[in-house]
């Protein structure tokens, strides 16, 4: 099963005839994602990569029945980009891009909201590694060859961390269903909660392990909702214990800015709502095969 | 990016806020002719730093004479400010703005910003100007009201006048506080601010809406359309080495340890600083390479942390996943020969193309320590670091 992406899932690549939405697309293509095309306006009609391409998402949709996309576009434009595969009937779409003005992300949000929701088009990141079920379909930038496929659904902000956490499992044996990465950014296109609800719906997840960090309310409503919600174990690590207030540790929404946004608040928080912490980032994949010992 | 109060009333000039007549001073002599200018017997120097609660810290003077003015703008230039958002290093202040005395009859609080909750702009005020806002909410909530702006519409005229009642304003000065509570939103909303504070924000004795106080802080990633907000950056407010990463590219925020880090991503960064402190050491900075490190890059990187002296050990932790090991084993065995590198040095490697770059390091012939896992690369980089300090106890150098 796996959430959001499989191995037929038909993915074209916003921004597919750039350096790195080329680059990027080559890597896709080679994990075994089903890639059908991409978009770069002014550049339809043409071949990329043994590929079509055309000037509009509608077009993709229309014509090789996108389902999914990806997007490479540069700052200034994503937030365009993202609605217009939004009006398409893109069902699903990771965005990369890193850099994304706070306020167009308020302004996605606000035109995704006026979808219904049975037919509102799910957004991960932006700035984010992307999404990954192992095996099956890749949707994203991560080096693919460390996920083996297995039970274990992720969630995470941070791209390395989670390649770090993906890593230490494998050396235990230890596969994971899906990886979503949901980006370092204030405003997400979906939250951890909103991941959790879709692993929780998974029959192939048995554990769910959530990557956060300091920053905003997402942890601690994650956990609210694992705990009233979710049938499976819910682990997570929160990172930045050694982050001062008022920082912006990398990511823009990595700062703690108001009570209960700092990694103990949210770990002291997360353990009461029943969440099991992994102690330190080097044990999550220990962590992770305590619990599933115990299922 | 934070600005300086003047610069502040000037934007919200520009959009229709009442501020109360000054000017910009960057030296003494300045200070009085800025006060000579101003008719009155009241000025107020006031401390340009980026950093709320001056008063307290001594940066707001007022000055019933021009000989006050004189001393104030003596003690205040070129003095470092400690107040409890600037931390215990404290902020130069390099201007002074001269204002002219305002007689008070109303201090309210004023502020916009964006909710990461409902992820909408929230407009925030009280009756009770000039206190924390902070302590307000803590003690009497109640105080504080809180009203959301919807994107696709932006700000309107009932929100700004259910704001203004709540405030406490006179049906007379109705008009001017809903287009002073619109002017803020608009100047938030185009200018790309994240955060615009006005505390307080007074009624005069002459009925007059006055922004006192204004604080705007703008989001770096829209800084590309915002030339001129751009331009207002203020280096002097910022750590050193910080300004020298964002010329390089990189993201390092300063802190006050000992220990430097390299890292790739920011949420890996974090945790590596968090197996560092769980190891009993500390980090000297937070430091993401990003993920197409080259020799370059990570030379600089490597600059950017040795030029703190307070450093005694380095960690670099990568996971590759865009980037390649090899590619940055060069780049670190060609950063340690250049800069002629003397601290003792822990190389993590990890991800793509890990077994050349673990190769690379062990034939550089260079007394780098490498490590394997998260835990071993923490561990052997707070032992080195506790064995360069015992080493410099025990020699004196």
């Amino acid at each position: 099963m796996a959430i959001l992406i499989n191995e037929k899932t038909k993915i074209i690549v916003q921004g597919f005839t750039g350096r790195i939405g080329s680059f990027h697309a080559q890597e896709m293509i080679d994990y075994g994602s089903n890639v059908v095309g991409g978009v770069t306006p002014g550049k339809g009609g043409q071949t990329h990569l043994g590929l079509p391409v055309f000037n509009t998402v509608e077009e993709a949709v229309q014509q090789v029945g996108a389902e999914a996309s990806i997007v490479f576009v540069p700052p200034a434009f994503a937030a365009d980009s993202i609605m217009e595969a939004a009006d398409a009937g893109i069902k699903y779409c990771v965005s990369i891009t890193d850099g994304i003005p706070t306020q167009d992300m308020m302004r996605v949000k606000s035109y995704l909201r006026g979808f219904p929701a049975n037919n509102r088009m799910l957004l991960t990141g932006p700035n984010c590694a992307g999404t990954i079920s192992p095996g099956r379909a890749m949707l994203g930038i991560m080096p693919g060859h460390i996920y083996m496929r297995g039970n274990v659904g992720v969630v995470g902000r941070s791209g390395t961390l989670g390649y770090e956490a993906a890593d230490q499992m494998r050396l235990l044996g230890i596969g994971i269903s899906t990886s979503v990465g949901i980006g370092g950014d204030p405003i997400p296109g979906s939250s951890h909660r909103d991941i959790l609800e879709r692993l929780e719906q998974d029959p192939e997840t048995k554990v769910a392990l959530m990557i956060g960090e300091i920053g905003g309310p997402q942890e601690v409503e994650a956990g609210r909702f694992a705990k009233e919600n979710m049938t499976k174990p819910l682990v997570a690590y929160i990172a930045g214990l050694t982050a001062p207030e008022g920082r912006r540790m990398g990511h823009a929404g990595a700062i703690i800015s108001s009570a209960g946004e700092s990694a103990a608040e949210k770990v002291a928080i997360l353990k009461e709502l029943g969440v099991t912490i992994c102690p330190t980032p080097s044990l999550m994949g220990q962590t992770i095969a305590e619990v599933l010992a115990k299922i | 990016m934070n600005i300086h109060e003047y610069q502040a009333k000037e934007i919200l000039a520009e959009y229709g806020i009442k501020i109360a007549e000054g000017g910009l001073a960057y030296s003494v002599e300045e200070a009085v002719q800025r006060a000579r200018e101003i008719d009155g017997d009241v000025w107020v120097v006031k401390a340009q730093i980026h950093s709320g609660a001056r008063g307290k810290a001594g940066g707001i003077k007022i000055c019933k004479s021009h000989t006050e003015v004189e001393k104030a703008a003596e003690e205040l230039l070129g003095k470092k400010l400690v107040t409890h958002q600037t931390g215990p290093a404290g902020k130069i202040c390099s201007r002074l703005y001269i204002e002219a005395g305002t007689q008070i009859a109303k201090e309210i609080y004023l502020s916009f910003l964006i909710d990461r909750i409902s992820e909408r702009v929230i407009m925030i005020g009280s009756a009770q100007g000039g206190m924390e806002i902070e302590k307000l909410a803590e003690t009497n909530p109640e105080a504080i009201i809180k009203v959301y702006i919807e994107p696709a519409v932006g700000l309107q005229d009932f929100q700004a006048r259910k704001m203004a009642f709540a405030l406490g304003i006179d049906a007379l000065q109705l008009n001017q506080a809903v287009k002073t509570i619109k002017g803020c939103y608009r100047a938030l909303r185009d200018l790309d601010a994240n955060t615009l504070e006005i505390n307080p924000l007074v009624v005069t004795h002459n009925n007059e809406i006055v922004a006192l106080d204004a604080k705007m802080a703008f989001d770096e990633n829209a800084l590309f359309r915002r030339h001129k907000i751009a331009e207002l950056r203020d280096n002097s407010q910022v750590d050193n080495r910080e300004v020298a990463a964002a010329e390089a590219g990189l993201s390092y925020v300063g802190l006050d340890g000992d220990i430097g880090c390299m890292i790739n991503g920011a949420g890996l960064a974090m945790a590596t600083m968090d197996m560092i402190k769980l190891a009993g050491g500390e980090p000297a900075n937070f430091l993401d390479v990003g993920g197409g490190a080259s020799a370059e890059r990570t030379e600089k990187a490597f600059r950017l942390v040795l030029a703190d002296a307070n450093v005694k050990a380095m960690l670099v932790n990568i996971f590759a996943g865009i980037n390649r090991c090899d590619w940055i084993a060069e780049g670190v065995v060609q950063a340690v020969k250049n800069i002629d590198m003397k601290l003792p040095l822990v190389v993590r490697l990890s991800g793509t193309n890990v077994e050349e770059g673990r190769r690379i390091i062990a034939e550089s012939g260079l007394p780098i320590i490498t490590a394997d896992t998260l835990a071993d690369a923490a561990e052997k980089v707070v032992r080195a670091r506790n064995e360069a300090v015992a080493q410099k106890e025990k020699t004196g150098v």
